[in-house]
């Protein structure tokens, strides 16, 4: 069963001075699942998203991200990788086939191969009347969409995606989620944060973070009936509400 | 007037806060004036000067070692062919080659003439043009003394006249730049400092709070310009001190009137801050215009490096409306030529209606909305 | 004549319309929540309320002072908090609170009982730089920053963007305790969760209104029958329920799917049948009752079929 597990963590943790951002959490996520990751702001999430990115060395404790060790082979994982964010993705002064061009070359695909990928990526996302239109005049919708699709323009196996649907309209929200239930079914995994509760019922499973450590994981469903609660959002309230006082005012 | 209160506080603290900057708006003035003192400086020193002729010959021993005696030339290379300088010029050993004709002592004791060639590196035409004027110098000098030898009284075919320069006498370079650093640091502090703490907040969206708020924009423009005057202030007195002390730049003129005049010249840069914040909406476009469209300019037109008489007609136009040059014209007249108001009043003028112009334009253009 | 009456408000930027013909009212003591994407056009309506934007065309006014010709008795009168907690990250939480205080022309102790319950919370990080507050911290902060000179109208634009869950929850609980004095809220959010937590909605997308009411209402209006269908793989049970008769459309929510159903032609058994017939083994499909979501969803597809 060890080679169905993609990520597998034992014991990661991050200390920045004194200040424990991640303190020694352990876990799992098997190929081909939704992963959900959890956390309110300032528990850690984005510390311990970078150290599995290969951003980010771990103070303590060892891992391996598609069979890299996250502390040797830092450069294999990021190639490895797809990697999306609500906040940095595309350029938007870029036309589209630009930027794809682009994150083709930085993935170290050869002109063919990027080429060929343009022409598959457009025609799916039927976007191919758009190809010369620079990124910026997009819709926000378009803008995930095409992110997503460059982010996996490698056919990454594993691909991360941090906040990926902030501030969208419904409709599209659900335009990118099926998108990326698409990619599962393909073979990929995807490691996900968000802060709707409700996108953390797409998920196969989620785990949340509190103050540096995984309060729990589990099922959504499995959740929600452990502490006897109808949503997520709940679940979720019931754990990080554990918290300790006090420690609330600290930044992230 | 306890909202105006609070507001200034609240932009010291901001000031103060930034260490960073205060580190950087303090030390600038200091560090300027030592750069345009010794590292950028224009006076000409150790210039290398080759010599190609026969030093044998007793009148180009004479010539040379009067150079080599000259506290800004130092003698160089010695060599016989011409053809050698381009080398030297090339390998940059030498700045300016003095060549002497063959049989040089003979021709100017029986034909009363020989000729010298003075051949300059021009890759650099200001330093060239210095350098070779030295030399020059020199060696009228020199012929000055051979007149004198030969008739024994009286001048005889060729004369030099006699230069003597009044409020500058040993030509330096600290009097001209000294007052233009002063244009410059008060320019850049108020003008972008200011622009920059505007934009600030609303970029970061504190402005739309202050709008929203019963707060005049008036007060809003007074409370931000406060801080920065007072920077202004100490930067103006730093400079002073380290002109006086450091560079002895001499103050002869009236230091109150020298106050006066600076702080209407700082009024006008803070406007000049209020009408960039106006007209850019990020930290960054506010920072390159008053880099490129004040610093810049102000530099290239105000003489502090280049002499603003030398330039094409239209440019001196153009330097007409940078307020530091104004501002600098009258600094030089009270600081080196040390006369009063009287001999300044058209500059004063011009520097106030610029000012008044300013103000009126950047408060009007102020908006109370976003 | 309600606390805020906006009528017909077009605003452009160049091409590009920002609000079209927008119009609506709030009464007084109410919390009204503009419910809408990223990019509708919310904050270019706050803008326009606080008086910090003028309108291309129509009218707007908060407690009877037109938001143009009027613009000062508004300042004085409203509290507003701008998207992206707009504070001076440099200066402490007492700093910024006594600043904001003063420049409304008012103090901390004259107005704390206005602002104990939030502040109280605060004040043990009173030295603290406002930039090293946690997302929660910050936005409670920025709240009593807008509330410190007794604002009886609140213009709250985006409070809970980037707020987690739990401070979220503690945020709306905040705001009914404000309520309850008597002060008018208009807040915008785009989690459309938070529009049942509102006593009235607008639900905004591209500039425009396309409802106003209370959630239940809104709710009430749903046309179709709905259908939670609940199975796996997502994405081919997706694709199949768009190609069953009856279903008008179909979408993922969590872990189900919704499909708007016209009850006249299918319904719960039937789509059973269809479910199992197409091979799809442990599924569950049950009667539900639509949220807020379900209609916007709804409501933004009609509006653009309707413009097609």
């Amino acid at each position: 069963m060890e080679c169905d597990k993609i990520i597998k963590v034992t014991g990661l943790t991050k200390r920045f001075g004194n200040f424990t951002a991640v303190d020694h959490i352990t876990f799992d996520v098997r190929k081909g699942e939704i992963f959900g990751f959890l956390g309110a702001n300032g528990a850690g999430k984005t510390t311990a998203m970078k150290i599995l990115c290969g951003l980010s060395l771990p103070t303590e404790g060892s891992g391996t991200v598609d069979g890299y060790d996250i502390r040797t082979q830092q450069e294999l994982i990021k190639r490895n990788i797809g990697y999306m964010s609500q906040k940095f993705s595309l350029y938007p002064d870029l036309k589209v086939w630009e930027n794809i061009r682009l994150f083709g070359g930085i993935y170290g695909l050869g002109f063919k191969e990027i080429k060929q990928r343009t022409a598959e990526m457009l025609q799916s996302l039927g976007m191919e009347d758009l190809r010369n239109e620079p990124v910026g005049s997009l819709p926000l919708g378009w803008k995930q969409k095409l992110a997503f699709s460059i982010a996996m323009v490698h056919k990454p196996p594993l691909v991360f995606l941090d906040e990926p649907t902030g501030g969208v309209d419904p409709e599209t929200r659900r335009m990118f989620w099926e998108m990326i239930y698409r990619a599962v079914g393909e073979g990929t995994t995807v490691f996900v944060t968000t802060h709707y509760m409700d996108e953390a019922e797409y998920c196969d499973r989620v785990s949340i973070m509190v103050d540096g450590v995984i309060a729990d994981l589990d099922a959504p469903d499995a959740l929600k009936d452990k502490y006897g609660v109808p949503d997520m959002d709940s679940v979720f309230r019931t754990v990080a509400a554990r918290r300790p006082a006090g420690k609330e005012a600290a930044g992230a | 007037m306890r909202e105006f209160r609070s507001f200034v506080t609240k932009e010291f603290r901001h000031i103060f806060r930034d260490r960073r900057t205060v580190l950087i708006v303090l030390i600038m003035p200091v560090v300027q004036i030592v750069l345009f003192g010794f590292a950028i400086s224009t006076e000409i020193n150790n210039a290398r000067v080759d010599i190609v002729g026969d030093l044998s010959d007793p009148s180009v021993r004479r010539i040379v070692t009067r150079i080599d005696n000259n506290g800004y030339l130092n003698i160089g290379k010695v060599y016989k062919n011409t053809a050698d300088i381009d080398g030297r010029f090339r390998k940059g050993k030498a700045d300016v080659a003095v060549c002497f004709e063959n049989e040089f002592d003979d021709k100017l004791n029986s034909l009363g003439t020989a000729s010298i060639r003075i051949i300059g590196d021009g890759s650099d035409p200001n330093s060239a043009q210095m350098i070779v004027n030295y030399v020059t110098g020199v060696i009228n000098d020199e012929q000055g003394d051979i007149d004198v030898a030969w008739s024994g009284t009286g001048p005889s075919g060729s004369s030099t006249p006699a230069v003597k320069y009044m409020y500058n006498p040993g030509m330096l370079s600290s009097y001209n730049f000294v007052p233009g650093v002063m244009g410059l640091i008060l320019m850049l502090i108020c003008s972008m400092m200011t622009a920059v703490s505007i934009v600030k907040e609303k970029e970061t969206g504190t402005m739309e709070l202050l709008l929203v708020s019963p707060l005049k924009p008036v007060w809003i423009i007074v409370s931000k310009m406060i801080p920065y005057f007072t920077l202004s202030a100490v930067n103006l007195a730093t400079i002073l001190l380290l002109s006086r002390f450091v560079m002895h730049v001499p103050l002869r003129g009236s230091l109150l009137l020298l106050v006066f005049i600076s702080l209407t010249f700082i009024v006008a840069s803070l406007a000049i801050g209020l009408l960039i914040s106006v007209i850019s909406s990020t930290q960054k476009t506010a920072l390159l215009i008053s880099g490129m469209g004040l610093t810049m300019p102000t530099m290239i037109f105000s003489g502090i490096i280049f002499p603003c008489e030398s330039m094409p007609s239209i440019l001196q136009y153009v330097s007409d409306i940078i307020p530091a040059k104004w501002y600098i014209i009258m600094m030089k007249k009270i600081m080196i030529e040390g006369v009063g108001f009287g001999y300044m009043v058209k500059e004063y003028i011009i520097l106030l209606a610029m000012t008044a112009f300013l103000l009126f334009v950047s408060t009007r253009l102020f908006k109370n909305r976003l | 004549m309600g606390i805020i009456d906006v009528n017909g408000i077009v605003k452009k930027y160049g091409e590009k319309t920002a609000l079209d013909n927008v119009s609506f009212s709030v009464e007084k003591g109410e919390i009204f929540g503009l419910i809408g994407p990223d990019g509708a056009g919310k904050t270019t309506l706050f803008r326009i309320l606080a008086t910090l934007l003028l309108p291309d065309a129509g009218k707007a006014s908060v407690e009877g002072h037109d938001t143009v010709t009027d613009f000062a008795a508004i300042r004085r009168s409203i509290g507003y908090m701008p998207g992206h907690f707009s504070l001076y990250q440099d200066l402490s939480v007492r700093e910024n609170l006594e600043f904001f205080a003063t420049i409304f022309g008012t103090t901390v102790e004259a107005n704390y009982d206005n602002i104990k319950e939030i502040y109280s919370q605060l004040e043990p990080f009173g030295d603290r730089r406002a930039g090293a507050l946690s997302g929660g911290m910050k936005q409670k902060l920025a709240l009593c920053c807008a509330l410190v000179h007794k604002p009886s109208v609140l213009f709250l634009d985006e409070p809970t963007t980037g707020v987690d869950a739990v401070s979220r929850k503690e945020f709306w609980n905040i705001l009914y305790r404000i309520r309850s004095g008597g002060v008018t809220i208009l807040v915008s959010t785009p989690y459309m969760d938070e529009a049942s937590l509102c006593d009235r909605i607008a639900l905004i997308q591209q500039g425009a209104i396309f409802e106003t009411g209370t959630p239940a209402g809104i709710v009430s209006e749903y046309p179709y029958g709905l259908l939670a269908v609940k199975g796996k793989p997502v994405y081919p049970l997706l694709q199949f329920l768009r190609t069953c008769d009856g279903v008008v459309n179909c979408f993922s929510f969590g872990s189900e799917c919704h499909a708007a159903i016209d009850s006249s032609v299918t319904g719960c058994s039937r789509l059973q049948r269809e479910l199992s017939g197409a091979g799809f083994r442990n599924f569950s499909v049950r009667e539900i009752t639509p949220g807020v979501e379900d209609c916007f969803l709804q409501l933004s597809i009609r509006k653009r079929d309707g413009m097609r």
